[in-house]
Formats: structure tokens, sequence, C-alpha cells
């Protein structure tokens, strides 16, 4: 636990000592998805449309794109991961700091740009009760469908940037996959008979869906930690 | 401690059909400061990345500080420090952050870390600057820093990989006295890589020379010289010319000679001597004023080396 406390503290350093073009991405986000879109959608925001719900899922993938790559790629191209492995500290806390960092603070991101959305709904309502996100339990599960979906986009990110030589090439190929999977979901759902979803209950998909990414999550984290080995790393 | 620090045994590493070090068998004392020379691709950086047990040997062993790199490569690198190819400082960090980690990361207690800082930033004259983020220094005090993160946890045994390379001469001779005065006081053993010779004669007690991964020779610089080198001696005066010249080359004792203006430039086996040269000269009609013996450095030696691996 103290290795992994000693990674994580060194990533949130060099993530908030960054560069910057580093906040850039954040800011714009902060912008988008917390004051611009609920003051477009307003009342439909907080009463969670299908817009919102779906970019409420696909804003950490946008954030992870930019900063796993860097925790990865980013620290092989500038020569610092050498030096780490080096040291006595094991893979396993390497990588797993360097996740859960990056993990926390895009989902982190989400949930301060939801609060600030309904911040934002609320204060364009004028004067009357205070309004949030409903129904609360469709907004709960999308908060752990979204972290779901940020440790899933983390986990591929690991392995796209264990075989990238540069930041730059890693976020492309990201940005590929996002756009694959995107594609492949949206092929599948429309492939799906019309019986098989009419016969599902909403609690039914959202369960489906759940399942389906912690199985996800599990095999690529799995993968991740397979292969971010110091001999592999050594000779990259 | 075990006698050795450092002990290889037949070790091998291939990458394909590549052989990046072949049959290496060296042992380094503790307490030195063991230099591995070598041209660019001879096999000095894989070695340290098997001695730190970052590679596996694809055969033969080593063990390090009484570790197997192989089984015990977590003990190994829990014992000793390293500054690689690159500094391998986060630029973006304070040159204090950037200790401070490497402190962490070896489970020191905050108090001792930060008098640690202290006291390593103040023998580097880099205390006052201590704030400030890595990126901005100089190639020379990123360097300097580098090193003290590399001795920061008290290790017994460090790896430098060519510590100066690509610095000036004033920065290397800067870099140099600030390793030799740390070294010295924190007491430990090195394993420094280097292409630079001048770096091997000053710092190093004892060398290895690494071609092709195969080491070619390994003692004391002294040793090596008297070993496998002559002795120089230049020889000033007037009057010089070709007839003295030959005369000189036909003697036993001269392994070569070369005339320059008013000089004479002589390479001599180990047991030459310079006084039958001398009386040669002027019986030649030639007139001696000052006789200098300037010694084989490591660079002419290795040099001779590389020549006679090429043969």
């Amino acid at each position: 636990m103290s290795d992994l406390r000693t990674i994580m503290w060194k990533e949130w350093k060099d993530l908030r000592s960054g560069t910057r073009s580093n906040f850039i991405l954040p800011l714009w986000i902060v912008t988008i998805m917390g004051i611009v879109l609920p003051l477009t959608f307003k009342l439909r925001w907080i009463n969670l449309d299908a817009a919102p719900i779906l970019i409420i899922l696909y804003v950490p993938f946008m954030l992870i794109t930019s900063f796993i790559g860097d925790a990865i790629a980013g620290e092989r191209e500038r020569h610092t991961l050498e030096t780490l492995i080096a040291s006595r500290i094991s893979d396993r806390a390497i990588l797993l700091g360097k996740v859960l960092v990056t993990v926390g603070f895009c989902w982190g991101m989400t949930v301060f740009c939801l609060l600030l959305g309904a911040v934002v709904v609320n204060l364009t309502q004028g004067p009357g009760p205070w309004l949030f996100y409903a129904p609360l339990n469709l907004f709960l599960v999308l908060l752990v469908l979204s972290l779901l979906t940020t440790l899933l986009a983390a986990s591929a990110g690991v392995l796209i940037s264990l075989k990238s030589a540069t930041v730059r090439q890693a976020a492309q190929t990201m940005i590929l996959g996002e756009i694959v999977l995107g594609l492949v979901v949206y092929g599948v759902v429309s492939l799906l008979p019309a019986s098989v979803t009419a016969s599902l209950t909403t609690s039914q998909i959202v369960l489906i869906i759940l399942l389906v990414l912690v199985v996800l999550d599990a095999i690529l984290l799995w993968a991740s930690l397979v292969s971010f080995r110091r001999s592999r790393l050594v000779l990259g | 401690m075990p006698e050795s620090t450092i002990h290889t045994e037949h070790l091998c590493r291939s990458f394909g059909r590549i052989a990046a070090v072949d049959d290496l068998s060296i042992d380094v004392p503790s307490g030195i400061v063991f230099g591995f020379l070598g041209p660019n691709g001879a096999g000095k950086t894989t070695t340290i990345h098997l001695l730190l047990g970052l590679l596996e040997p694809t055969q033969g062993q080593a063990r390090v500080l009484g570790f197997d790199t192989r089984s015990q490569a977590d003990e190994i690198r829990a014992r000793s420090g390293a500054l690689l190819e690159f500094s391998g400082l986060y630029e973006r960090m304070s040159a204090e952050d950037n200790l401070d980690l490497y402190g962490r990361i070896y489970r020191m207690p905050g108090p001792e870390r930060k008098a640690r800082v202290k006291e390593l930033l103040t023998h580097l004259d880099l205390w006052d600057r201590r704030k400030d983020k890595v990126g901005k220094w100089s190639r020379g005090m990123k360097q300097k820093l580098a090193v003290a993160r590399a001795l920061f946890h008290h290790p017994p045994l460090i790896f430098l990989d060519e510590p100066t390379a690509g610095f000036d001469p004033v920065a290397a001779a800067a870099l140099h006295a600030d390793l030799t005065s740390l070294v010295t006081r924190e007491g430990v053993t090195v394993f420094m890589n280097t292409h630079n010779l001048a770096e091997a004669e000053k710092l190093c007690s004892q060398v290895g020379v690494i071609r092709n991964g195969k080491l070619v020779t390994i003692g004391n610089p002294k040793e090596l010289h008297s070993s496998k080198g002559g002795q120089k001696v230049e020889i000033i005066g007037r009057d010089f010319n070709e007839h003295i010249l030959t005369a000189l080359q036909a003697r036993p004792e001269v392994k070569r000679v070369e005339l320059q203006i008013n000089r004479l430039l002589f390479e001599l086996g180990a047991d030459g001597k310079v006084g039958p040269l001398v009386t040669l000269i002027i019986q030649s009609g030639g007139e001696v004023e000052e006789i200098r013996r300037t010694g084989t450095s490591l660079e002419d030696l290795f040099l001779a080396l590389m020549k006679e691996e090429n043969k």
C-alpha cells in the first residue's frame, strides 16, 4: 500500500505541475459539460434525457485519452520510466498508482461537471425548490457506469500506450479505438432483434451493461498488469 | 557485505542473433569505482540492465551484493541506486520533490528525507534552487541532481551509465569533482559505464574493457599500462634529421619513433631505457635540451586494445 501511495503522490504532483496545455482539455470539458450543455438542455439535463446520458458516459473517455497516454507513453518518452523501474518499487504498484490517479482525476472531473451542471440549471430556473438529477437511482447508476467506462478506457489506454512510441501515437490510436468501439456498440445494438430489446426492462438493460463493463474492465486490467513488466519495458 | 560486490560468471545476453553480452566474467570488489569501458553498442548498458535484474541473462549467472540477479532482483534494486542513460528526472517537478520521491520509494521516514534532501542539495550547491522545476535547469545541474538521487537512500552500490556523456570539458570536470567527493563521503561501490577515457583514468581504480559484448581486458589502469602499453618519451633539441631517425628506429627497445620540428616522440618497450638513445642522438650530431616522460594514456591503451580486437 505504501508503494501505491508513493506512486499516486508522484502522479498527482506530476499532473498538477503539468504545462498549461494539460489544463486546456479539462477546462474545455468543464465549460462545455458543466455550463454550456446544462444551459442548452435546461430541465432536460437534470431529468437525464438520452443526450445528457450519452455525454456523461463519453466525457471520461475523452479525458482519459489525454491523461493515460501521458502517464505511460509520456513517461517512457521522457525517459523517466527506466529509472523508476530500476528502483525497488513493484511493477504492480507503478501501474495501479498511475491508473488510480488518472481514473480518479477523470471521473472526479465528470462528477464535478455534473454537480456544476445542476447548479447552473437551478440558477436558470429562478426562485423555487432546489432541483437535482432525477430519477436519483438512474443518476447513481450513471455514476457507476461512468466510473466503469473510465476504468475501461484507462486499461485499454495502458495497453495501447505500452505499444506506442510516443504520447501522440498513443492518443491517436486511442481516439481511433474510441470511434471503432462506438461503431461496434452502435452496430450490436442495431442488430439486436426488436423482440429482445422490447422484452427487457430498463433495469435489466442497465444490469447487462454493468455486467459487460465489469467483465471487460477485469479482462483489460488483468492484461495491463501482465503486459506492464520490467523486462518488457526495458526493451520497449 | 560479500567480498565482491559484483560477481558474474559466463554471463550472456542475446537479442535474437545478436550477442549483446557474451561470456562476461568479472569481479568488482567493494568500495571501489569500477569503470566499464567500451565503444557505443559494446554491451555496457545491457550489462547494467542484467546486473539490476531488469533483464534476464540467456546464459551464465551474476550475483550483486550477494543476491542472484535472476531470483533476487528485488533485493538488488532495494540496495542499489542507478543513474541510467538518461537522468530520469521529472522535469515538471521541483528538485526537492524529485529527491523526496525516491526517499518515499525507499521508505525513508519524512524527517530523514527532509534532512537528506538538505544535506545533498547543500553539498552540491543546489539548495537555493530546490523549489525550481528541474526542466529549467542546465544539463550539468540535472546530472548532479540525478547523482544525488542515486545516492539518496544510502545504497552500498550505485550504477552510473555514461554520467558525463555529451558534456563539455568544464561541466564534465565539475561533475567529476562532485561525484568523487560524494562517492568518497558515502563510501559506496560504483559501477560506471563510460566511453570517456579521461574520466575512467581519473575516477576508476579498476577498469574493464568490453567490445562486441566480450570482455577484452580487466585490471587496474596502471597495471594495464605496464602490461599492454609502453612508455612514451619526448626528446626536445636541435639538428634532428632523417639519419638520426633511421638509427633510432633500428634500436630494439624503440617500438615507434616520430620526428617533428626539434622534437622526437618515442614509444618504448616496457623495459626500454632513455640513456642509450640520448647517447646515440648526440653521437649522430643531434643536440638534446630536454627529456620528458609522458606515459601511456588510457586512451592509447584503449585504442591499442580496439586495434588488437579488429585484427
